[in-house]
Protein backbone atom coordinates (compact mmCIF):
# COMPACT_ATOMS: atom_id res chain seq x y z
CA UNK A 1 0.00 0.00 0.00
CA UNK A 2 1.51 3.57 -1.02
CA UNK A 3 1.75 6.33 1.70
CA UNK A 4 1.64 9.69 1.04
CA UNK A 5 3.59 10.95 3.79
CA UNK A 6 2.64 14.50 4.62
CA UNK A 7 5.25 17.07 4.71
CA UNK A 8 7.22 17.77 7.32
CA UNK A 9 7.59 21.71 6.36
CA UNK A 10 4.79 23.01 4.48
CA UNK A 11 4.30 26.80 3.11
CA UNK A 12 0.81 28.26 1.05
CA UNK A 13 1.70 31.50 -0.47
CA UNK A 14 3.58 32.66 3.37
CA UNK A 15 3.97 36.52 3.98
CA UNK A 16 5.67 38.62 6.05
CA UNK A 17 5.52 42.27 5.64
CA UNK A 18 7.28 44.69 8.42
CA UNK A 19 6.31 48.00 8.84
CA UNK A 20 9.23 50.97 9.35
CA UNK A 21 9.16 54.46 10.21
CA UNK A 22 11.06 56.16 7.66
CA UNK A 23 12.42 59.67 7.47
CA UNK A 24 14.18 61.85 5.18
CA UNK A 25 17.95 63.00 6.90
CA UNK A 26 18.19 65.79 8.47
CA UNK A 27 17.60 67.88 11.74
CA UNK A 28 13.97 69.12 10.85
CA UNK A 29 12.84 65.85 9.48
CA UNK A 30 14.20 64.39 12.90
CA UNK A 31 11.72 66.78 14.50
CA UNK A 32 8.68 66.22 12.12
CA UNK A 33 8.74 62.78 12.82
CA UNK A 34 8.30 63.50 16.19
CA UNK A 35 5.16 64.29 15.82
CA UNK A 36 4.27 62.40 13.10
CA UNK A 37 6.08 59.16 11.75
CA UNK A 38 5.66 58.09 8.60
CA UNK A 39 5.14 54.31 8.62
CA UNK A 40 6.41 52.20 5.42
CA UNK A 41 5.24 48.67 4.52
CA UNK A 42 8.38 46.62 3.64
CA UNK A 43 7.27 42.85 2.32
CA UNK A 44 10.18 40.98 3.35
CA UNK A 45 8.61 37.65 2.03
CA UNK A 46 5.86 38.39 -0.47
CA UNK A 47 4.23 35.17 -1.05
CA UNK A 48 6.33 31.52 -1.03
CA UNK A 49 5.09 28.22 -1.08
CA UNK A 50 7.29 24.50 -0.81
CA UNK A 51 6.32 21.43 0.73
CA UNK A 52 9.98 19.83 2.54
CA UNK A 53 9.75 15.84 3.29
CA UNK A 54 11.00 14.14 6.01
CA UNK A 55 14.37 13.37 5.37
CA UNK A 56 15.28 15.88 2.71
CA UNK A 57 18.49 18.39 3.21
CA UNK A 58 17.28 21.78 1.40
CA UNK A 59 19.56 24.45 0.00
CA UNK A 60 17.46 27.95 0.71
CA UNK A 61 19.23 30.51 -1.78
CA UNK A 62 19.07 33.64 -2.33
CA UNK A 63 21.34 37.12 -1.74
CA UNK A 64 21.17 39.18 1.53
CA UNK A 65 17.48 40.62 2.34
CA UNK A 66 16.23 38.15 0.39
CA UNK A 67 13.82 36.87 2.92
CA UNK A 68 15.90 33.44 3.44
CA UNK A 69 16.58 34.41 7.46
CA UNK A 70 12.56 36.15 8.14
CA UNK A 71 11.67 32.56 6.43
CA UNK A 72 13.46 30.76 8.46
CA UNK A 73 12.16 32.59 11.40
CA UNK A 74 8.46 31.89 10.80
CA UNK A 75 9.53 28.29 10.12
CA UNK A 76 11.22 28.05 13.92
CA UNK A 77 8.09 30.13 15.37
CA UNK A 78 9.99 33.48 16.36
CA UNK A 79 7.80 35.39 13.96
CA UNK A 80 4.38 36.12 12.99
CA UNK A 81 3.42 35.55 9.39
CA UNK A 82 1.91 38.39 7.78
CA UNK A 83 -0.45 35.71 6.09
CA UNK A 84 -0.51 32.37 4.16
CA UNK A 85 -0.02 28.82 5.62
CA UNK A 86 2.93 27.79 7.49
CA UNK A 87 2.86 23.98 9.53
CA UNK A 88 6.23 22.39 10.55
CA UNK A 89 5.30 19.00 11.46
CA UNK A 90 1.65 19.36 12.10
CA UNK A 91 2.24 22.15 14.23
CA UNK A 92 1.84 26.06 13.76
CA UNK A 93 5.46 27.55 14.30
CA UNK A 94 3.89 30.75 16.24
CA UNK A 95 2.23 29.27 18.51
CA UNK A 96 5.34 27.61 20.19
CA UNK A 97 3.89 24.74 21.59
CA UNK A 98 6.17 23.06 24.27
CA UNK A 99 6.50 19.91 21.62
CA UNK A 100 7.19 21.70 18.57
CA UNK A 101 10.05 23.29 20.42
CA UNK A 102 11.26 20.08 21.20
CA UNK A 103 11.41 18.27 17.81
CA UNK A 104 13.13 21.71 16.31
CA UNK A 105 16.42 23.42 16.41
CA UNK A 106 17.42 26.76 14.89
CA UNK A 107 21.55 27.42 14.62
CA UNK A 108 21.99 30.72 13.70
CA UNK A 109 25.57 31.00 12.36
CA UNK A 110 26.10 34.57 13.54
CA UNK A 111 24.63 34.85 16.71
CA UNK A 112 25.28 31.97 20.20
CA UNK A 113 23.13 30.75 22.46
CA UNK A 114 26.40 28.80 24.27
CA UNK A 115 26.94 31.21 27.88
CA UNK A 116 30.06 32.94 27.00
CA UNK A 117 31.90 32.65 30.63
CA UNK A 118 31.54 28.53 31.50
CA UNK A 119 32.35 25.26 29.78
CA UNK A 120 30.20 24.06 26.80
CA UNK A 121 29.89 21.04 28.64
CA UNK A 122 28.04 23.33 31.36
CA UNK A 123 25.60 24.89 28.61
CA UNK A 124 24.85 21.55 27.56
CA UNK A 125 23.64 19.99 30.69
CA UNK A 126 21.59 23.18 30.99
CA UNK A 127 19.65 21.75 27.68
CA UNK A 128 19.76 18.27 28.69
CA UNK A 129 17.63 19.97 31.45
CA UNK A 130 15.05 22.52 29.79
CA UNK A 131 14.64 19.86 26.63
CA UNK A 132 14.15 17.14 29.48
CA UNK A 133 15.96 14.26 28.01
CA UNK A 134 16.89 11.30 29.49
CA UNK A 135 19.92 10.52 30.63
CA UNK A 136 20.83 7.69 28.29
CA UNK A 137 19.48 9.45 25.52
CA UNK A 138 21.64 12.22 26.47
CA UNK A 139 24.75 10.28 26.94
CA UNK A 140 24.00 9.21 23.41
CA UNK A 141 23.51 12.09 21.50
CA UNK A 142 26.47 13.75 23.66
CA UNK A 143 28.98 10.91 22.57
CA UNK A 144 27.94 11.18 19.06
CA UNK A 145 28.53 14.32 19.17
CA UNK A 146 31.40 14.38 20.70
CA UNK A 147 32.83 11.69 17.87
CA UNK A 148 31.51 13.69 14.51
CA UNK A 149 32.31 16.95 15.90
CA UNK A 150 35.76 15.89 17.28
CA UNK A 151 34.79 17.98 20.91
CA UNK A 152 36.92 16.13 23.51
CA UNK A 153 39.40 18.68 23.72
CA UNK A 154 36.86 21.39 23.51
CA UNK A 155 33.89 20.54 26.42
CA UNK A 156 36.00 21.63 29.37
CA UNK A 157 37.19 24.95 27.77
CA UNK A 158 35.20 28.22 28.68
CA UNK A 159 33.51 28.98 25.60
CA UNK A 160 35.12 32.69 25.04
CA UNK A 161 38.21 30.73 24.82
CA UNK A 162 37.45 29.04 22.20
CA UNK A 163 38.41 29.66 18.63
CA UNK A 164 35.36 30.24 15.77
CA UNK A 165 35.23 27.30 14.28
CA UNK A 166 35.08 25.70 17.51
CA UNK A 167 32.81 27.96 18.83
CA UNK A 168 30.26 27.19 15.69
CA UNK A 169 31.02 23.17 16.90
CA UNK A 170 30.15 23.50 19.72
CA UNK A 171 26.72 25.72 19.17
CA UNK A 172 25.82 23.09 16.60
CA UNK A 173 25.80 20.33 19.18
CA UNK A 174 23.86 22.23 21.78
CA UNK A 175 21.26 22.95 19.28
CA UNK A 176 21.35 19.30 18.49
CA UNK A 177 21.63 17.24 22.03
CA UNK A 178 17.79 16.64 21.80
CA UNK A 179 18.07 15.19 18.62
CA UNK A 180 15.33 17.51 16.52
CA UNK A 181 13.56 16.03 13.60
CA UNK A 182 13.77 19.13 11.77
CA UNK A 183 16.95 21.46 12.04
CA UNK A 184 17.30 25.22 10.48
CA UNK A 185 21.11 26.24 9.72
CA UNK A 186 21.29 29.63 8.88
CA UNK A 187 24.50 30.56 7.77
CA UNK A 188 26.04 27.78 9.66
CA UNK A 189 29.43 27.94 7.93
CA UNK A 190 29.93 31.53 8.54
CA UNK A 191 32.94 33.36 8.49
CA UNK A 192 35.12 29.69 8.94
CA UNK A 193 37.93 28.24 7.19
CA UNK A 194 37.67 25.77 4.22
CA UNK A 195 38.64 22.42 6.49
CA UNK A 196 36.37 23.53 9.38
CA UNK A 197 33.36 24.19 7.15
CA UNK A 198 34.30 21.12 5.43
CA UNK A 199 33.96 19.75 8.51
CA UNK A 200 30.90 20.95 9.05
CA UNK A 201 29.47 19.74 6.25
CA UNK A 202 30.07 16.09 6.55
CA UNK A 203 28.96 16.40 10.00
CA UNK A 204 25.19 17.91 9.04
CA UNK A 205 25.22 15.07 6.20
CA UNK A 206 26.23 12.24 8.93
CA UNK A 207 22.89 14.33 11.40
CA UNK A 208 20.93 13.83 8.41
CA UNK A 209 21.61 10.12 7.49
CA UNK A 210 21.82 9.03 11.25
CA UNK A 211 18.44 10.62 12.43
CA UNK A 212 16.82 11.06 9.03
CA UNK A 213 16.07 14.78 10.12
CA UNK A 214 14.90 16.96 7.84
CA UNK A 215 17.22 20.01 7.35
CA UNK A 216 16.88 23.18 5.53
CA UNK A 217 19.74 25.30 5.10
CA UNK A 218 20.90 28.57 3.95
CA UNK A 219 24.32 29.76 3.16
CA UNK A 220 26.02 32.25 1.21
CA UNK A 221 29.29 29.12 0.17
CA UNK A 222 27.83 27.04 -3.06
CA UNK A 223 30.17 24.35 -1.87
CA UNK A 224 27.79 23.84 1.45
CA UNK A 225 24.70 23.53 -1.11
CA UNK A 226 26.60 21.06 -3.65
CA UNK A 227 28.17 18.84 -1.10
CA UNK A 228 24.95 18.77 0.75
CA UNK A 229 21.54 19.21 -0.86
CA UNK A 230 20.30 17.68 -3.84
CA UNK A 231 17.24 20.23 -4.04
CA UNK A 232 17.42 23.72 -3.71
CA UNK A 233 14.95 26.73 -3.38
CA UNK A 234 16.05 30.02 -4.37
CA UNK A 235 13.95 33.41 -3.35
CA UNK A 236 15.09 36.52 -4.16
CA UNK A 237 12.98 39.98 -2.79
CA UNK A 238 10.60 37.33 -0.77
CA UNK A 239 9.44 35.58 -4.00
CA UNK A 240 10.27 32.07 -5.10
CA UNK A 241 13.06 32.16 -8.10
CA UNK A 242 13.05 28.18 -8.32
CA UNK A 243 12.53 24.96 -6.71
CA UNK A 244 14.32 22.07 -7.92
CA UNK A 245 17.24 19.74 -8.61
CA UNK A 246 20.16 21.67 -8.25
CA UNK A 247 21.68 19.77 -11.54
CA UNK A 248 18.21 21.81 -12.89
CA UNK A 249 19.23 25.30 -11.46
CA UNK A 250 22.11 24.69 -13.38
CA UNK A 251 20.09 23.76 -16.30
CA UNK A 252 17.73 26.74 -16.33
CA UNK A 253 19.56 29.62 -15.40
CA UNK A 254 22.85 28.53 -17.52
CA UNK A 255 22.46 30.53 -20.72
CA UNK A 256 26.34 30.10 -21.42
CA UNK A 257 28.61 27.90 -22.14
CA UNK A 258 32.29 27.04 -20.68
CA UNK A 259 35.17 25.63 -23.33
CA UNK A 260 38.45 25.32 -22.85
CA UNK A 261 41.06 24.42 -25.30
CA UNK A 262 44.38 24.24 -25.21
CA UNK A 263 46.52 25.90 -28.38
CA UNK A 264 50.26 25.63 -29.18
CA UNK A 265 49.80 29.51 -27.88
CA UNK A 266 47.61 32.71 -27.07
CA UNK A 267 48.65 34.45 -30.57
CA UNK A 268 45.34 33.06 -32.47
CA UNK A 269 42.43 35.57 -32.49
CA UNK A 270 39.52 33.70 -30.89
CA UNK A 271 36.72 36.33 -30.77
CA UNK A 272 34.76 35.55 -33.33
CA UNK A 273 34.28 31.98 -31.77
CA UNK A 274 33.09 33.80 -28.28
CA UNK A 275 33.90 35.89 -25.45
CA UNK A 276 37.36 35.36 -24.06
CA UNK A 277 37.39 34.74 -20.41
CA UNK A 278 41.44 34.38 -20.20
CA UNK A 279 44.05 33.12 -22.32
CA UNK A 280 47.48 31.62 -20.41
CA UNK A 281 50.08 29.90 -22.48
CA UNK A 282 47.50 28.57 -25.16
CA UNK A 283 45.20 27.52 -22.66
CA UNK A 284 41.85 29.62 -23.54
CA UNK A 285 38.50 29.74 -21.85
CA UNK A 286 35.57 31.18 -24.02
CA UNK A 287 32.29 31.81 -22.54
CA UNK A 288 29.67 30.98 -25.44
CA UNK A 289 25.92 31.23 -25.55
CA UNK A 290 24.30 27.82 -24.51
CA UNK A 291 22.11 27.73 -28.09
CA UNK A 292 26.15 28.20 -30.16
CA UNK A 293 27.90 25.11 -27.97
CA UNK A 294 27.77 22.86 -30.74
CA UNK A 295 28.42 25.13 -33.49
CA UNK A 296 30.91 26.97 -32.01
CA UNK A 297 32.72 23.24 -31.08
CA UNK A 298 32.50 22.29 -34.71
CA UNK A 299 34.39 25.54 -35.82
CA UNK A 300 36.86 25.75 -33.24
CA UNK A 301 37.93 21.67 -34.14
CA UNK A 302 37.72 22.74 -38.05
CA UNK A 303 39.76 25.72 -37.76
CA UNK A 304 42.40 25.51 -35.59
CA UNK A 305 44.77 23.25 -34.23
CA UNK A 306 43.90 22.08 -30.99
CA UNK A 307 45.66 20.21 -28.53
CA UNK A 308 42.18 19.33 -26.25
CA UNK A 309 38.87 21.00 -26.14
CA UNK A 310 36.55 20.63 -22.93
CA UNK A 311 32.74 22.06 -22.71
CA UNK A 312 31.69 22.80 -19.23
CA UNK A 313 29.10 24.57 -16.95
CA UNK A 314 30.00 27.65 -15.72
CA UNK A 315 30.79 27.43 -11.86
CA UNK A 316 27.89 27.11 -9.67
CA UNK A 317 28.59 30.79 -7.61
CA UNK A 318 28.51 32.28 -11.18
CA UNK A 319 25.01 30.77 -11.85
CA UNK A 320 24.07 31.48 -8.91
CA UNK A 321 25.42 35.22 -9.34
CA UNK A 322 23.47 35.65 -12.68
CA UNK A 323 19.97 33.99 -10.96
CA UNK A 324 20.52 36.87 -8.22
CA UNK A 325 21.07 39.67 -10.86
CA UNK A 326 18.32 38.99 -13.11
CA UNK A 327 14.46 40.24 -11.55
CA UNK A 328 11.78 37.39 -10.95
CA UNK A 329 11.45 35.63 -14.00
CA UNK B 1 7.16 20.22 38.18
CA UNK B 2 9.81 17.82 38.27
CA UNK B 3 11.27 18.70 35.09
CA UNK B 4 10.97 22.02 36.55
CA UNK B 5 12.85 21.62 39.28
CA UNK B 6 15.81 20.10 37.18
CA UNK B 7 15.80 22.80 35.26
CA UNK B 8 16.09 25.22 38.03
CA UNK B 9 19.17 23.57 39.46
CA UNK B 10 20.86 23.04 36.51
CA UNK B 11 20.71 26.93 35.94
CA UNK B 12 21.70 27.07 39.59
CA UNK B 13 25.02 25.33 38.62
CA UNK B 14 25.09 27.39 35.69
CA UNK B 15 24.85 30.52 37.12
CA UNK B 16 27.19 29.97 40.35
CA UNK B 17 29.76 28.47 37.93
CA UNK B 18 29.43 31.81 35.22
CA UNK B 19 29.27 34.18 37.69
CA UNK B 20 32.36 33.07 39.67
CA UNK B 21 34.48 33.75 37.12
CA UNK B 22 34.46 37.38 37.52
CA UNK B 23 34.59 37.86 40.92
CA UNK B 24 35.91 40.98 41.26
CA UNK B 25 32.70 42.54 39.17
CA UNK B 26 30.78 40.48 41.99
CA UNK B 27 31.80 42.60 44.89
CA UNK B 28 31.99 45.90 42.88
CA UNK B 29 28.38 45.79 42.61
CA UNK B 30 28.43 45.07 46.18
CA UNK B 31 30.38 48.29 47.38
CA UNK B 32 27.29 50.07 45.13
CA UNK B 33 24.50 47.98 47.53
CA UNK B 34 26.00 49.16 50.44
CA UNK B 35 27.44 52.90 50.32
CA UNK B 36 23.91 54.00 49.21
CA UNK B 37 21.93 52.82 52.33
CA UNK B 38 24.65 53.73 54.23
CA UNK B 39 24.71 57.42 53.30
CA UNK B 40 21.34 57.45 54.23
CA UNK B 41 22.14 55.64 57.39
CA UNK B 42 25.00 58.83 58.12
CA UNK B 43 22.35 61.24 57.39
CA UNK B 44 19.71 59.96 59.26
CA UNK B 45 22.20 59.48 62.79
CA UNK B 46 23.31 62.76 62.38
CA UNK B 47 19.92 64.29 61.87
CA UNK B 48 18.72 62.41 64.99
CA UNK B 49 21.89 63.33 67.25
CA UNK B 50 21.61 66.77 66.55
CA UNK B 51 17.88 66.83 67.26
CA UNK B 52 17.70 65.68 71.13
CA UNK B 53 18.18 61.71 69.87
CA UNK B 54 14.89 61.60 68.19
CA UNK B 55 12.76 62.08 65.05
CA UNK B 56 9.55 60.72 64.19
CA UNK B 57 9.97 58.26 66.65
CA UNK B 58 13.65 57.44 65.66
CA UNK B 59 16.51 57.33 67.70
CA UNK B 60 19.78 57.23 66.15
CA UNK B 61 20.29 53.49 67.07
CA UNK B 62 16.61 52.46 65.47
CA UNK B 63 17.52 54.36 62.08
CA UNK B 64 21.02 52.21 62.43
CA UNK B 65 18.76 48.88 63.06
CA UNK B 66 16.61 50.17 60.17
CA UNK B 67 19.05 51.09 57.10
CA UNK B 68 21.15 47.84 57.90
CA UNK B 69 18.39 45.76 57.38
CA UNK B 70 16.56 48.19 54.52
CA UNK B 71 20.20 46.83 52.92
CA UNK B 72 19.86 43.59 53.38
CA UNK B 73 16.10 43.29 52.20
CA UNK B 74 16.68 45.46 49.35
CA UNK B 75 20.00 43.07 48.05
CA UNK B 76 17.61 40.25 48.21
CA UNK B 77 14.90 41.50 46.71
CA UNK B 78 16.65 43.63 44.01
CA UNK B 79 16.93 42.33 40.22
CA UNK B 80 19.01 43.62 36.99
CA UNK B 81 16.33 42.31 34.58
CA UNK B 82 15.58 46.01 33.28
CA UNK B 83 19.20 46.23 31.95
CA UNK B 84 19.83 42.69 30.83
CA UNK B 85 16.39 42.43 29.06
CA UNK B 86 17.63 45.47 26.77
CA UNK B 87 20.48 44.39 26.18
CA UNK B 88 19.45 40.54 25.09
CA UNK B 89 16.73 42.11 22.76
CA UNK B 90 19.29 44.30 20.91
CA UNK B 91 21.86 41.67 19.84
CA UNK B 92 19.17 39.67 19.41
CA UNK B 93 19.96 36.57 21.81
CA UNK B 94 16.37 36.67 23.25
CA UNK B 95 15.85 34.64 20.36
CA UNK B 96 17.22 31.43 21.84
CA UNK B 97 15.02 32.07 24.91
CA UNK B 98 11.96 31.98 22.89
CA UNK B 99 13.46 28.60 20.68
CA UNK B 100 13.68 26.66 24.28
CA UNK B 101 10.72 25.00 25.66
CA UNK B 102 10.38 26.89 29.01
CA UNK B 103 9.03 30.10 29.62
CA UNK B 104 12.33 32.44 29.89
CA UNK B 105 11.21 33.81 33.11
CA UNK B 106 12.45 30.46 35.24
CA UNK B 107 15.77 30.83 34.13
CA UNK B 108 15.83 34.29 35.14
CA UNK B 109 14.35 33.72 38.62
CA UNK B 110 17.50 31.20 38.99
CA UNK B 111 19.92 33.29 37.74
CA UNK B 112 18.85 36.05 40.37
CA UNK B 113 18.75 33.70 43.26
CA UNK B 114 21.46 31.93 42.53
CA UNK B 115 23.62 35.45 42.82
CA UNK B 116 22.16 36.03 45.57
CA UNK B 117 23.41 33.09 46.91
CA UNK B 118 26.70 34.02 46.36
CA UNK B 119 26.26 37.23 47.47
CA UNK B 120 24.49 36.80 50.52
CA UNK B 121 27.11 35.57 52.79
CA UNK B 122 29.31 38.75 52.09
CA UNK B 123 26.20 41.17 52.82
CA UNK B 124 25.61 39.58 56.62
CA UNK B 125 29.52 40.13 56.87
CA UNK B 126 28.96 44.04 55.64
CA UNK B 127 25.57 44.42 57.91
CA UNK B 128 27.64 43.10 60.84
CA UNK B 129 30.46 45.58 60.46
CA UNK B 130 28.06 48.22 60.33
CA UNK B 131 26.44 47.21 63.53
CA UNK B 132 30.12 47.26 65.41
CA UNK B 133 30.17 50.48 63.83
CA UNK B 134 27.27 52.22 64.00
CA UNK B 135 25.39 50.64 67.27
CA UNK B 136 21.67 49.78 66.21
CA UNK B 137 19.16 48.94 68.42
CA UNK B 138 16.59 45.95 67.49
CA UNK B 139 13.63 45.50 69.34
CA UNK B 140 12.53 42.30 68.59
CA UNK B 141 8.35 40.86 68.96
CA UNK B 142 9.09 37.16 68.06
CA UNK B 143 5.28 36.61 65.76
CA UNK B 144 7.04 40.08 63.71
CA UNK B 145 10.33 38.33 63.21
CA UNK B 146 8.23 34.86 62.00
CA UNK B 147 5.78 37.09 59.92
CA UNK B 148 8.56 38.45 58.48
CA UNK B 149 9.94 35.81 56.58
CA UNK B 150 7.04 35.51 54.14
CA UNK B 151 7.24 38.96 53.92
CA UNK B 152 10.62 39.10 52.60
CA UNK B 153 9.89 36.24 50.12
CA UNK B 154 6.52 38.03 49.19
CA UNK B 155 8.49 40.91 48.50
CA UNK B 156 10.90 39.49 46.42
CA UNK B 157 8.30 37.93 44.37
CA UNK B 158 6.29 41.11 43.85
CA UNK B 159 9.84 43.25 42.78
CA UNK B 160 10.66 40.55 40.62
CA UNK B 161 7.47 40.13 38.51
CA UNK B 162 7.21 43.74 38.26
CA UNK B 163 10.53 44.57 37.54
CA UNK B 164 10.25 41.53 34.96
CA UNK B 165 7.26 42.62 33.67
CA UNK B 166 9.32 46.63 32.89
CA UNK B 167 11.82 45.03 31.62
CA UNK B 168 9.57 43.37 28.92
CA UNK B 169 8.57 47.07 27.44
CA UNK B 170 12.03 46.42 25.61
CA UNK B 171 9.76 44.37 22.64
CA UNK B 172 8.17 48.16 22.04
CA UNK B 173 11.23 50.31 22.75
CA UNK B 174 15.13 49.44 22.81
CA UNK B 175 15.76 52.77 24.84
CA UNK B 176 14.60 51.09 27.83
CA UNK B 177 16.75 53.11 30.21
CA UNK B 178 14.48 56.24 30.32
CA UNK B 179 11.53 53.94 32.05
CA UNK B 180 14.08 52.70 34.63
CA UNK B 181 15.64 56.13 35.41
CA UNK B 182 11.93 57.25 36.07
CA UNK B 183 11.26 53.67 37.61
CA UNK B 184 14.44 54.21 40.00
CA UNK B 185 13.29 57.56 41.35
CA UNK B 186 10.03 56.25 42.38
CA UNK B 187 11.28 53.26 44.26
CA UNK B 188 13.83 55.13 45.76
CA UNK B 189 11.52 57.42 46.97
CA UNK B 190 8.22 55.18 47.71
CA UNK B 191 10.22 52.20 49.39
CA UNK B 192 11.51 53.89 52.48
CA UNK B 193 14.89 53.69 50.79
CA UNK B 194 15.51 57.36 51.18
CA UNK B 195 13.88 58.08 54.71
CA UNK B 196 11.61 55.09 56.90
CA UNK B 197 7.96 56.07 55.35
CA UNK B 198 6.45 56.79 58.58
CA UNK B 199 8.86 60.73 58.63
CA UNK B 200 7.05 60.90 55.32
CA UNK B 201 3.96 63.81 55.23
CA UNK B 202 0.32 61.46 55.68
CA UNK B 203 -0.73 61.73 51.73
CA UNK B 204 2.36 60.76 50.78
CA UNK B 205 2.11 57.89 53.63
CA UNK B 206 -1.25 56.85 52.14
CA UNK B 207 0.57 57.33 48.23
CA UNK B 208 3.16 54.65 49.16
CA UNK B 209 0.71 52.21 50.59
CA UNK B 210 -1.43 51.63 47.14
CA UNK B 211 2.16 51.56 44.90
CA UNK B 212 4.11 48.88 44.91
CA UNK B 213 7.18 49.86 46.34
CA UNK B 214 6.38 49.63 50.13
CA UNK B 215 5.63 46.44 49.67
CA UNK B 216 8.78 45.52 47.73
CA UNK B 217 11.35 47.18 50.01
CA UNK B 218 10.37 48.71 53.61
CA UNK B 219 7.33 46.99 54.46
CA UNK B 220 9.33 43.76 55.84
CA UNK B 221 12.30 46.21 57.78
CA UNK B 222 9.53 47.82 59.23
CA UNK B 223 7.79 44.78 60.33
CA UNK B 224 10.98 43.27 62.21
CA UNK B 225 11.60 45.90 63.90
CA UNK B 226 8.48 45.81 65.44
CA UNK B 227 6.38 48.95 64.27
CA UNK B 228 3.89 47.77 63.36
CA UNK B 229 0.48 45.98 65.11
CA UNK B 230 -0.42 42.72 64.27
CA UNK B 231 -3.56 43.89 62.81
CA UNK B 232 -1.15 46.51 59.97
CA UNK B 233 1.18 43.15 59.16
CA UNK B 234 -1.63 41.20 58.07
CA UNK B 235 -2.96 44.37 56.32
CA UNK B 236 0.59 44.31 54.42
CA UNK B 237 1.01 40.58 53.77
CA UNK B 238 -2.80 41.22 52.47
CA UNK B 239 -1.56 44.01 50.18
CA UNK B 240 1.27 41.74 48.96
CA UNK B 241 -0.24 39.16 48.13
CA UNK B 242 -3.27 41.49 45.95
CA UNK B 243 -0.06 42.96 44.56
CA UNK B 244 1.63 39.58 43.55
CA UNK B 245 -1.42 38.57 42.04
CA UNK B 246 -2.07 42.11 40.23
CA UNK B 247 1.75 41.74 38.91
CA UNK B 248 1.05 38.23 37.59
CA UNK B 249 -1.73 39.27 35.54
CA UNK B 250 -0.31 42.77 34.44
CA UNK B 251 3.07 39.98 33.40
CA UNK B 252 0.49 37.54 31.52
CA UNK B 253 -1.13 40.41 29.69
CA UNK B 254 2.41 42.35 28.76
CA UNK B 255 4.35 39.08 27.81
CA UNK B 256 1.76 38.01 25.34
CA UNK B 257 1.24 41.43 23.92
CA UNK B 258 5.41 41.88 23.81
CA UNK B 259 5.82 39.14 21.79
CA UNK B 260 2.56 39.51 19.42
CA UNK B 261 4.88 43.07 18.67
CA UNK B 262 8.57 40.98 19.12
CA UNK B 263 6.97 38.53 16.26
CA UNK B 264 5.56 41.22 14.02
CA UNK B 265 8.96 42.95 14.15
CA UNK B 266 12.02 40.54 14.51
CA UNK B 267 15.17 41.18 16.15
Amino acid sequence: MAVTALPVIHIRDLRKTYVVSERETGARAALKSLVHRRMQEVPAVAGISFDIAAGEIVGFLGPNGAGKTTTLKMLSGLLHPSGGEVAVLCHIPWKREKAFLRKITLVMGQRNQLVWDIPAADSFELNRAIYRIPSDVYRRSLDDLTGLLDLEPLLRKPVRNLSLGERMKCEIAAALLHRPQVVFLDEPTIGLDVSMQRRIRSFIADYNRRYGATVLLTSHYMADVEALCRRVIVIHHGRLLFDGELSGLVQRFTRHKTIVIQLQDCSVDLHAYGEIIECVDGRATLRVPKAETARVTERLLADLPLIDLTVEDPPIEEIIEQVFAQEVL
Amino acid sequence: MKGLGAIYLQQFSTTLASQLQYRAVLFIWLIGQVLEPLIYLVVWSAVSRSTGGNVGGFSAGEFSAYFILLMLINHSTFTWIMWEQEYRIRLGTFSFALLKPVHPIHSDIADNVSYKLITFPVMLLVALALSLAFHPEFHFAPWAVMAFFPALGLAFLVRFLLEWTLAMTAFWTTRVSAINQVYFVLLLFFSGQIAPLSLLPGPIQAVASILPFRWMISFPAELFLGRLTPSQALAGLAAQVAWLAGCLILMKIIWRAGLRVYSAVGA
